[in-house]
């Protein structure tokens, strides 16, 4: 299988303001018809990141290739890659129709060109009927799709998505989730999403990188990311995670009350070992590493149970989840007894 | 009235609005009614007359004041307009904010009419300029270019500017995100500001009367109403009153439709 | 380093120069002609002098002062009480008559000066309409001279500026949280305690600043005291209307301009300072 061909290369971009540096040397690759996600916190860097590829700043140092060509330099409206906006930025005095053929008409196209296509980008989001409606008139879920369709009516050879889903409540985040998913599969253009949400990130990303402090943590497929984070703050940014402190061990780490947590790993320099709340099983028949803990609460989620269980090893409770079938065939309270265990494949060492 | 301890009930608040409002409007509606009073007095109502609109349409001295006062104030909003609008948008865009700046824009909204009347007049005379409608027109645009700064200013403090690097973007030059975006979101506030703009120097006394010159050829119809009531109050101005203050508020209220809160409320 | 001004100062260059032009050298020129003499003929010999300062502090002139400081004074007392009454009868008004209720209030503040001053003619002279309403409830005497005195004056002026007062006090009344007034109830504070102690105080800087600002357009106003004073009662406006354009003395003309300007400055930035304070206690309480 051939690697896809890479479309941007980020190397070693730098931005700073003042006395802050807000991107520290970041480089990546970004691949042909990909969905990529920029992953952090605010002030994480991952916003400036984007506003430099898109062109509204100037990185200080380092390279922008794209299709191997430099355009760290090049102003933003004469770039092939556009931008959506994280509050749509409609025009409030235009159509639909008029913003999405806004850009066509920047490329000078003739109007029966712009017509049909405009006409195409409005069946692709489903918003033919509401052509003539005027941005003050339409649903968050709605504006969105216009600023959608107004930044891919002009085939950018890079989209790029500022946090897109962040202004949509939770039901219709979960549709969009996954209509972005499909439109990105159907244009076949390159998709590159701003988010703080790793669990969005998770569902809609092939790729993923996680910034911190402007820096590159780790750039993965979320599944990697997931099962192997390369350090603790990867590891508790994406999904949940239970952490024990201790001192490295043969064979895994020791933890504050003598108990050694077992790793297949090698525990070099090992201060913190972890694992998936969903790799920890109740009252385990056989496991490589057994906890002794008491239920101090429960929260029910439809699908699963969670429960804190305090430790010995560790100041704040475990995370378990229990599936609801089994929490029904072995009910518990607060309070109860419990033992915990896991194997040593689950077990992930970090060194900070 | 907050002296008792009784807290405002609703009815009386509802009383003390009703004041207020008669207070405000009994006076303009007392010189309306009176401007249709045949007998043009107060003193006794002989019926309904259009006379006195008719000597003012006859009047040459306030046809010409009319005319003069029209011209200025045209072409005093026209320039008002251009340069207020764009002294808002360059303070806007701004990334440093000035309190000198800031002093500079508000001082002619603020400065006693009078100060800034003598102070244009004694510039003029120092400069040895002939005066008339031209140094008329020139010293209105001064508080006229406050005003519609201020409210275009307004209008861009809630203006959403992703969009022009939307605009851009998407391949637009600075000029053309300019025209076709910028421009027509905020032009509403523009008119508006141009309708305050043009009231304000319809209504202007003291400045047009300093600023004036000697000549009659300049006066304006401020200028004429003041003559009319210190020299001899005629039945004509009750006419000539309501015709202004007819114009005025037609032009407030369209402002305030294209641009709420043009005036402040 | 940048030489080409950027394109946000190349926008505000016009309007900046036209000011500096029109605003800035004329009052930077008034100022200094204070500092001049009156020539004999009425023009201006150009021999520096104190004396037109001098001459402003003359007990010959301080009536004048005086009489402007009281008139103003009780204008923007009246009108701070009744305009306060209003916005606060405003914004007690259901929310979707508030805007429209307010525009209706503060229309007549942008509307012609010289007709609203000249209606108060209207109603107040020897025959006018107040002499008609008293005469049509069985007065026979001598017609009331209301016009033309100090009460006049008064009248006049707290008519013209109320609307702006009202403007002023509505803003920081209705920017109040409800809650807060239903916190001071809930504790135990009566209604009257509450707006004393919560409401009141909270509306202070937009009473400030209505306040000072009838203060300043009043102490300098020509217009009112000219025709509703009718010669008769001077106030520093009309006294810098004569010197401009009867007594021909421009030097002592300017001389009082400075000081109108003077008050006017020291009243702002009295206000300026108590807003900042009480900007500054409520974030050291919060």
């Amino acid at each position: 299988m051939t690697e896809p061909a890479t479309l941007l290369a980020i190397e070693a971009v730098t931005k700073r303001f003042g006395s802050v540096t807000a991107v520290d040397g970041i480089s990546l690759e970004i691949r042909e018809n990909e969905f990529f996600a920029l992953l952090g916190a605010s002030g994480s860097g991952k916003t400036t990141l984007l506003r430099m590829l898109a062109g509204f700043a100037r990185p200080d140092g380092g390279r922008i290739l794209l299709d191997g060509a430099d355009i760290a330099q090049t102003p933003p409206n004469r770039r092939p890659v556009n931008l959506m906006f994280q509050s749509y930025a409609l025009f409030p005095h235009m159509s639909v129709r008029a913003n999405i053929a806004y850009g066509l008409e920047m490329e000078r196209l003739s109007r029966r060109d712009i017509t049909a296509r405009v006409d195409e980008m409005l069946a692709t989001v489903q918003l033919t009927a509401l052509a003539e409606r005027k941005p003050d008139q339409l649903s968050g879920g709605q504006k969105q799709r216009v600023a959608l369709a107004r930044a891919l009516v002009k085939r950018p050879r890079l989209l790029l998505l500022d946090e897109p889903l962040g202004a949509l409540d939770k039901k219709l985040r979960g549709t969009m989730q996954m209509e972005l998913k499909r439109l990105q599969h159907e244009v076949g253009i390159t998709f590159i999403m701003v988010t703080h949400d790793q669990e969005e990130a998770l569902v809609m990303a092939d790729r993923a990188a996680i910034l911190r402090d402007g820096r590159l943590l780790q750039c993965d497929t979320p599944h990697a990311i997931y099962e192997r984070p390369l350090n603790r703050f990867a590891a508790d940014f994406i999904g949940e995670m239970n952490f024990i402190e201790g001192t490295e061990a043969a064979g895994g780490l020791t933890a504050r009350d003598g108990t050694l947590i077992r790793s297949a790993a090698a525990a070099k320099g090992a201060v913190c070992a972890a694992v998936r709340p969903e790799r920890v099983r109740l009252f385990p028949g056989h496991a490589d590493t057994v906890l002794a803990g008491t239920v101090i609460a429960m929260a029910y989620h439809g699908l699963d149970l969670a429960l804190h269980v305090q430790t010995a090893v560790a100041d704040k409770p475990f995370l378990v989840r229990v599936t609801a079938d089994a929490a029904d065939a072995k009910p518990l309270a607060i309070g109860a007894a419990v033992t915990l265990g896991w194997n040593v494949a689950d077990t992930r060492l970090f060194t900070d | 009235m907050m002296a008792e301890a009784q807290p405002p009930t609703n009815a009386g608040l509802r009383a003390v609005l009703i004041a207020v409002f008669a207070f405000l409007y009994i006076p303009i509606a007392v010189v309306v009614a009176l401007s249709f009073n045949e007998a043009g007095l107060p003193t006794v109502w002989s019926g309904f007359s259009l006379k006195w609109y008719a000597a003012l349409a006859a009047n040459s001295d306030v046809l010409s004041a009319a005319r003069n006062t029209a011209v200025v104030a045209l072409i005093s909003t026209g320039l008002a307009t251009g340069l207020g609008t764009l002294l808002a948008l360059g303070v806007e865009t701004r990334r440093r904010r000035g309190g000198a700046l800031e002093a500079l824009i508000f001082a002619p909204m603020i400065i006693p009419d009078i100060v800034l009347a003598i102070s244009l007049l004694s510039f003029f005379s120092l400069l040895g300029l002939s005066m008339g409608l031209h140094t008329i027109i020139v010293s209105h645009v001064v508080f006229n270019l406050a005003f519609v700064c201020s409210v275009v200013r307004a209008r861009l403090r809630s203006f959403d500017w992703a969009i022009v690097e939307a605009s851009a973007d998407l391949g637009a030059s600075g000029f053309t995100t300019f025209r076709r975006v910028t421009l027509p979101v905020i032009l509403p506030a523009v008119v508006a500001g141009a309708l305050l703009a043009f009231t304000l120097s319809i209504d202007e006394f003291i400045i047009a009367f300093f600023t004036s010159g000697a000549g009659s050829a300049s006066t304006t119809l401020p200028m004429q109403i003041f003559a009319m009531i210190r020299f001899g109050v005629t039945p004509e101005i009750n006419a000539l009153a309501s015709l202004v203050m007819a114009v005025s508020v037609t032009a407030l209220v369209v402002a305030q439709r294209l641009n709420r809160g043009v005036l402040g409320a | 380093m940048r030489l080409i001004p950027s394109p946000s100062t190349l926008l505000m260059l016009p309007a900046l120069m036209w000011l500096a032009a029109l605003l800035v050298v004329p009052c930077g020129l008034v100022l200094t002609l204070a500092f001049f003499q009156r020539g004999t003929y009425g023009g201006i010999v150009y021999e520096p002098t104190l004396e037109n300062l001098k001459l402003v502090f003359d007990p010959l002139y301080a009536g004048i002062f005086l009489t402007s400081a009281k008139i103003a004074g009780i204008t923007t007392a009246i009108a701070v009480v009744i305009g306060y009454a209003a916005a606060y009868a405003i914004a007690s008004a259901p929310r979707d008559r508030q805007a429209m209720l307010l525009f209706f209030a503060v229309l007549p503040f942008w509307s012609n000066y010289l007709i609203r001053t000249y209606a108060w003619i209207v109603l107040l002279n020897r025959e006018g309409l107040i002499t008609q309403a008293l005469r049509w409830f069985g007065y026979e005497g001598e017609p009331p001279s209301l016009l033309y005195t100090q009460g006049a004056i008064i009248t006049g002026l707290v008519y013209n500026y109320l609307p702006f007062v009202i403007l002023a006090c509505y803003a920081p009344i209705r920017r109040l949280h409800p809650e807060l007034r239903e916190a001071s109830r809930d504790l135990g504070a009566s209604a009257a305690t509450t707006f004393r102690r919560v409401t009141l105080p909270l509306s202070m800087p937009g009473i400030v600043a209505g306040g000072v600002f009838v203060f300043v357009l009043s102490i300098g106003n020509f217009i009112t005291p000219a025709l509703l004073g009718g010669g008769q009662i001077q106030m520093i406006g009309n006294l810098v209307y004569a010197q401009f354009l009867t007594a021909n003395d421009w030097p002592f003309g300017a001389a009082l301009s400075m000081f109108l300007i003077g008050i006017m400055l020291a009243l702002l930035m009295a206000q300026a300072r108590l807003t900042a304070q009480a900007a500054k206690s409520a974030r050291d309480d919060g």
